[in-house]
Formats: structure tokens, C-alpha cells, sequence
């Protein structure tokens, strides 16, 4: 029992911090701009892809930091020459854009790699377990993974709250037309933020490839999920993100690992049904069962409740 | 007059298609188009006239369409006395029963809130739709016959072209309500409400509950289309109630033209032909779909409609004959760039190293095709370059009324 709690402590961590690099990328582009991007998770996707090429002629490290570059200089493109100009007809629009986006990178990524999923692996020298517990091996890269996340938020942390850049963009996403009398190229600044978050996402899926597989359904697993977490911490906080992607992934990761359901509730009550009831499906369930339905239970409650989201101040 | 002389040129239109495309495959893909034609209607009731963007449109179609399927299966079994030409109605009232529970928590607010709750119900009932396998059958889906039951007036709908006069009815009569319901006092409270929901509720209208009625009268109409859709294809699986459906119904609506009501419906024929079509000649056609969608949102924010309803002050200027020339100026090289593009990406994607592109043969491993292509894209996207000062330049002309002379 012990023994499960922990590791499924360890594996809700590594997914949570995952799925906050995504969902940081993705409340400072919303705070920003006012859209949500759909194809946030598609640009984690690149990050996969292009680091997998790349790595096939450089190895792993190299790869780790030009991949997200290429992604966040993509992402900047988008929004210089695809986004901008959406944005005059309105929020919509770019909403709808975003989407269409997320459905072209798909098929682009199909189009240049192939249906296959791709033998992308983590490098040779974390592949080793970094300790042993009642037997069972934690492996180093996901240790690795857990620094990346935690690093990336040190640093996100640091350069917003305690570096000029980080005054400027914060000043711009509440006051963009004062900052820009001020002298400060606003439309810069935020083709700058986007293409930092895109490139975020892409550092995401440069580390996540090897253990959650480089297929071409990758954007789609994690992409609505990404959405989840920042409709719940609240649209644009940052700590939001992270307490809610550390919720999620945990919720995920005990959901899997348990092996209550209903028929343990129904022998608890007293309850029995026949096994040919109509309602079987629902008597039968258990937990490990709906875990993937979760984080859109939670969603639904949170934004019946309370819309703005845990640590949300606006609603949209 | 004019109202009716459209809407009875429409029900003549729809009668007589499938004298003109007889084939199986005509008749299937016109049945395809009433479908959607019904469904992305039903769609830009929400975004087009509600302004409320919803990601999970397709749970209607879909959960109609199971009941539909369920309704097809009572009748086979002969638990009932129902006929089949009614199952359509099994699935709207399915759907609007649906539309009512969810929309009775989801319509607080439009925007994004309302977005994301349609996302995570889509995402929620396609996902519950693989683990509750009594009523959608799982991977394999639930399938029917619609051949049983008491038959119309001696059709049984055994073949394509009874089912599609049956749709087609359907689809008239549901066109012709949805019409209708925009005209009524809820529907322009909609238009109202999507405009400044403010106001509205100062004069004395509960927002949330016009935005209520329009989401539950666009399940309804969702869940017919499904209804339509069990009764053609007799099968339903998750695939009909998942984000991809929800997608393709918004492709529909937006591509169409969300400003008109006919918006949807142009979307729906254009996007059905250009999917059977397409996907008959290449396997990329999810590809070009995908930016062609991205290209239309950019460049032609108000659809292929708003594109045509551009025109409408030159036609009533009178100027229609100055735009001819620049823009066959311009269409001429923008055909030619795009198809050499074409030609590029589907030579990329060929195993085989020589294959025939509109009559042409191309040689995928040799230089020359490649050469060939790229000096003619190159060459026709400088005459597009060249050739739109003009067409700016007419098009100014085009939509200022002359000074001067005699009005």
C-alpha cells in the first residue's frame, strides 16, 4: 500500500510539473493577448518531432536546447504573421484560428514524420535507475524531468517578478496602452511572450518524447487536459497553473493506481445488484476506469462554482 | 413574393439533385450533405446568431443518434408500432432533452466559460461514451436496421434514394423552422444577447435564459441531424460524438459564413464535396482541408458567404464589369501558384518516384520536375504580387458611387 502511494506520488509529480510547463506557456500568452491557444499542445508536439531530428545527427543535449528555440521562433511567426492579423476580427476569430492551427500542425506533423510513432529516446547516460524502493526502480531521466520543470519555474518566477523584462510584461498585460506611450514596442513584447510559451511548450515536449511516446496523437492526449488546468488555477496565474497541474497529475496518477470502484461502495453500503441490471455499466465502475474523465468532472464543477478558477481574478 | 420564390426554388433544387446525380455515390454524398447541412445550421444557431463557442457541439448529434439507433432497434424487435420516417424526431427530442440538462448549467455566461464547459462536456461524454457500453456498444458502436416497421406509403427505404427524399424532407422542414425561429422574438433576443447581453438584460430579458433557449433549440436540431445520420448509415460509434465531429461542424459553420443564415449551409455542400472528393485523390486531403480552414480565417473572416456579399454594393452600383478583368488578372496566377504548390507537396509525399498530376507525369527523385514547379510558382506568385494594386484599385472604384451625374 505504501509502496504504491509513493511512486504514484512520484509519477503525479512528474506529470504535473510536465503539464505546468505547458500550462505555464499558456496563461502568459492568455494574460497577454485574451486567447486561449489551442495549439499550445501542438507546439509541444514540435518540440518532440523537432528534437527527435535532430537528435538523430546531434544527440539528446544539443537537441534539447535547439528544438524549443525552432518552436518558440515558429511560435513568434505565427503570431507575427497568422494571429495579428486574426486578432482585428475579433476574439472569436482567434479562438477559432488557434483551433484550425492545432488541426494543420497535426496533419503537417503526419505529413513530414510519417503515422508512425518515432523511436525517440532518452539519452544513454540518464538511463539508469536512480534508486531502488521495495523493489522498484525510479528511473534517473524522470528525476531529470522533475529538475527541468522545477528549473524552468525558478526561472519564470525570477525573470517575472524581479527582472525589468518581467516589470514590462507585467505592465503590459494590464496596462498595454500606458507602456506603449512609454516608448515600449507592445506588439513586440507580445510576439516575444508568445514565442517564449510556444517555446516552453516545445522544451515540454523535448523531455516528455521519450517516455510519453512521439506519435502524431501526442497534442491531442495532453491538449484539452492543458486547457483544464489553466481553466481551474485561473485564467492567467501563473501559481494557479502550478497548484492545479500538481492537482490534476496527482489525481490522475492515484485514480490509476487504486483499484477501488463502485462495487466496493455497493458492498460497503450493502447494496447488490444483479449482474444483468441495466445500469451495470455504472454498478461495475471503478476508479482507474474514470481517471481519464476526471480532470473534465473537476473542470465542469470548478466553472459552475467558481469561473474564475482557483486563483483566477477575471473570468474571461 | 421574393420570401417564397427562394424557399420553393430550395424544395425544388432538393428534388431534383438526384436526377442529376444518380450514381450510389452521388446519391450517398447528397445524403452526407443534408446531414450536415441540418447540423451546421443547428451549429450557428449557438455561434452564428447566439455568439456562444461551443466545442462540443456533436454530443446532440450524437446522443441523438444513439437513441435514434436505439429507436430503430425497438422498432426491429417489435417492442413498439413506429415508423421510421419519425426516428429523426426520436433523436431531436433526445438532444433536446440533453441540450436542456447540460445547458442548464452552461449558459451563465457566453465566452470563453461557456467554451470551456462545452470542451470538457464534449471531452466527458465521448470519453464516458467508451465505458458506459450498454447503451453506445463501446469501440464498436450501436447499429441498427431501418428497414422494419411499417412501411411509408409502400417504401421501406431499403435503397439510398428513398432515404435520401426522406432526409431531404427533413432537412427542408428543419431549414424552414430554423429560419423561422430566427424571425421569432427569441431569436432576435439572441442576436441581441450575443451583441451586448448587458443591454438585454436592462430591458428586462434574462440573459441566460434567450441563451438557454437557443442552445436547447440547437440540441434539438443536432440530435435530428443525428437522428438523420442513424437512419442513412444505421450505425453510430464514439466517433460521431467526439472533439473531431465538433470540430468539423465548426470548420462547416465558420468556412460557410457565420453572419448568414445560409452561411452553414453553403459550408456544409462545399466542405462535403470537397472531403468526398478530395479524399478520393489523395490521401492529404485532411492537409489542404486544414489550410484551407486556417487561410479562410485569415483572409476571409465572414466565410465564402461574406466573400460573396462583398459584392453586393458593386451589383447594386452597377459596377459588377469593372471587377471582371482584375480579378481573373489575379485568379489566373493564384490557380496556377497554388496547384504547382500542390503538386510539390503531393511529389514530397509519393513513395513512387514518377506518378501523373493533372495529366502531367512528375518525377519525385529527379531535379527537373522540381525545377519546373518551383520556377512556375515562383513565377506565378510575383504575377499575383503584380497584379493586386490593380484589382485594390478596381475594387475602390467598384464600391464609390460616381459624383456628378445625374442620380
Amino acid at each position: 500500500m505504501f509502496e504504491v502511494l509513493i511512486f504514484a506520488t512520484l509519477n503525479g509529480l512528474v506529470t504535473g510539473l510536465l503539464l505546468f510547463m505547458l500550462a505555464s506557456g499558456l496563461t502568459l500568452i492568455f494574460s497577454m493577448m485574451g486567447v486561449l491557444n489551442f495549439a499550445h499542445a501542438s507546439f509541444y508536439m514540435l518540440g518532440a518531432y523537432f528534437a527527435y531530428s535532430i537528435s538523430l545527427y546531434t544527440g539528446f543535449w544539443p537537441a534539447l536546447i535547439l528544438a524549443p528555440v525552432l518552436v518558440g521562433v515558429l511560435g513568434a511567426l505565427i503570431e507575427r504573421y497568422g494571429l495579428r492579423r486574426v486578432h482585428k476580427s475579433g476574439h472569436v476569430a482567434e479562438l477559432v484560428f488557434t483551433f484550425g492551427l492545432a488541426f494543420l500542425i497535426e496533419e503537417a506533423v503526419q505529413f513530414f514524420w510519417g503515422r508512425a510513432t518515432k523511436d525517440y529516446r532518452s539519452p544513454d547516460i540518464l538511463d539508469f535507475p536512480l534508486f531502488t524502493l521495495f523493489g522498484q526502480n525510479f528511473p534517473a531521466y524522470k528525476a531529470f524531468m522533475i529538475f527541468i520543470s522545477i528549473a524552468i519555474f525558478v526561472a519564470l518566477y525570477y525573470v517575472l517578478t524581479r527582472t525589468r523584462i518581467g516589470i514590462i510584461i507585467q505592465a503590459a498585460i494590464t496596462h498595454p496602452h500606458t507602456v506603449g506611450n512609454l516608448g515600449h514596442n507592445v506588439p513586440m513584447i507580445f510576439m516575444a511572450v508568445f514565442g517564449v510559451g510556444t517555446g516552453l511548450a516545445g522544451l515540454a515536449g523535448v523531455i516528455a518524447g521519450p517516455v510519453l511516446t512521439t506519435f502524431p496523437g501526442m497534442a491531442v492526449v495532453l491538449g484539452s487536459i492543458v486547457f483544464v488546468i489553466v481553466v481551474i488555477g485561473g485564467l492567467g496565474s501563473l501559481a494557479g497553473a502550478l497548484v492545479a497541474s500538481l492537482l490534476i497529475g496527482l489525481l490522475q496518477s492515484y485514480a490509476i493506481a487504486s483499484d477501488v470502484g463502485m462495487p466496493d461502495l455497493l458492498n460497503w453500503l450493502g447494496v447488490s445488484f444483479e449482474r444483468d441490471h441495466p445500469l451495470n455499466d455504472i454498478w461495475s465502475l471503478t476508479l482507474p476506469q474514470i481517471a481519464p474523465i476526471l480532470p473534465y468532472l473537476l473542470l465542469i464543477l470548478v466553472l459552475i462554482f467558481r469561473p474564475s478558477g482557483l486563483f483566477g481574478k477575471r473570468e474571461s | 413574393m421574393f420570401k417564397y420564390a427562394v424557399w420553393i426554388i430550395f424544395a425544388l433544387v432538393i428534388l431534383l439533385l438526384p436526377q442529376l446525380f444518380s450514381s450510389l455515390l452521388g446519391v450517398s454524398i447528397l445524403n452526407q450533405m443534408t446531414i450536415a447541412i441540418v447540423f451546421a445550421l443547428s451549429y450557428n444557431m449557438l455561434l452564428g446568431q447566439g455568439g456562444m463557442l461551443s466545442f462540443g457541439h456533436a454530443v446532440y448529434f450524437g446522443l441523438g443518434g444513439f437513441m435514434a439507433v436505439h429507436g430503430l432497434l425497438g422498432i426491429e424487435e417489435g417492442a413498439y408500432y413506429f415508423s421510421v420516417t419519425l426516428i429523426p424526431l426520436v433523436g431531436g427530442l433526445f438532444g433536446l432533452l440533453a441540450a436542456l440538462f447540460i445547458g442548464s448549467f452552461s449558459t451563465h455566461k457566453a465566452g470563453t466559460v461557456f467554451a470551456m464547459i462545452s470542451l470538457g462536456v464534449g471531452e466527458l461524454v465521448a470519453a464516458s461514451s467508451l465505458i458506459l457500453v450498454s447503451f453506445f456498444g463501446g469501440e464498436a458502436g450501436v447499429s441498427g436496421d431501418r428497414t422494419y416497421g411499417p412501411t411509408f406509403f409502400g417504401y421501406d427505404f431499403a435503397q439510398h434514394l428513398q432515404v435520401y427524399y426522406l432526409a431531404a424532407a427533413w432537412m427542408f422542414v428543419a431549414t424552414l423552422a430554423m429560419y423561422l425561429f430566427t424571425q421569432t422574438p427569441a431569436g432576435r433576443m439572441a442576436n441581441a444577447v450575443r451583441d451586448n447581453p448587458e443591454r438585454a438584460e436592462f430591458i428586462g430579458y434574462s440573459a441566460r435564459r434567450v441563451r438557454l433557449i437557443s442552445f436547447v433549440m440547437a440540441g434539438f436540431f443536432a440530435g435530428i441531424a443525428g437522428g438523420l445520420f442513424a437512419v442513412n448509415y444505421e450505425i453510430l460509434t464514439e466517433q460521431n460524438l467526439n472533439a473531431a465531429t465538433s470540430g468539423n461542424v465548426l470548420l462547416m459553420a465558420y468556412i460557410g459564413g457565420l453572419g448568414f443564415f445560409i452561411g452553414p449551409i453553403v459550408g456544409a455542400v462545399v466542405l462535403t464535396l470537397v472531403n468526398s472528393v478530395l479524399s478520393h485523390y489523395t490521401d492529404l486531403w485532411m492537409l489542404y482541408l486544414g489550410i484551407m480552414f486556417v487561410l479562410t480565417v485569415m483572409f476571409l473572416p465572414n466565410g465564402l458567404t461574406g466573400f460573396l456579399m462583398m459584392h453586393r454594393t458593386p451589383w447594386h452600383l452597377g459596377k459588377m464589369h469593372l471587377l471582371v478583368k482584375p480579378y481573373i488578372l489575379t485568379a489566373i496566377p493564384g490557380a496556377v501558384f497554388a496547384l504547382s504548390l500542390l503538386a510539390m507537396v503531393e511529389m514530397a509525399h509519393s513513395f513512387e518516384a514518377e506518378f501523373v498530376f493533372l495529366g502531367a507525369t512528375l518525377n519525385s527523385e529527379g531535379a527537373l520536375s522540381w525545377g519546373i514547379l518551383a520556377a512556375i510558382a515562383l513565377l506565378s506568385y510575383v504575377a499575383v504580387r503584380r497584379s493586386l494594386p490593380r484589382l485594390r484599385e478596381a475594387w475602390a472604384q467598384a464600391n464609390t458611387i460616381d459624383t456628378g451625374g445625374p442620380s
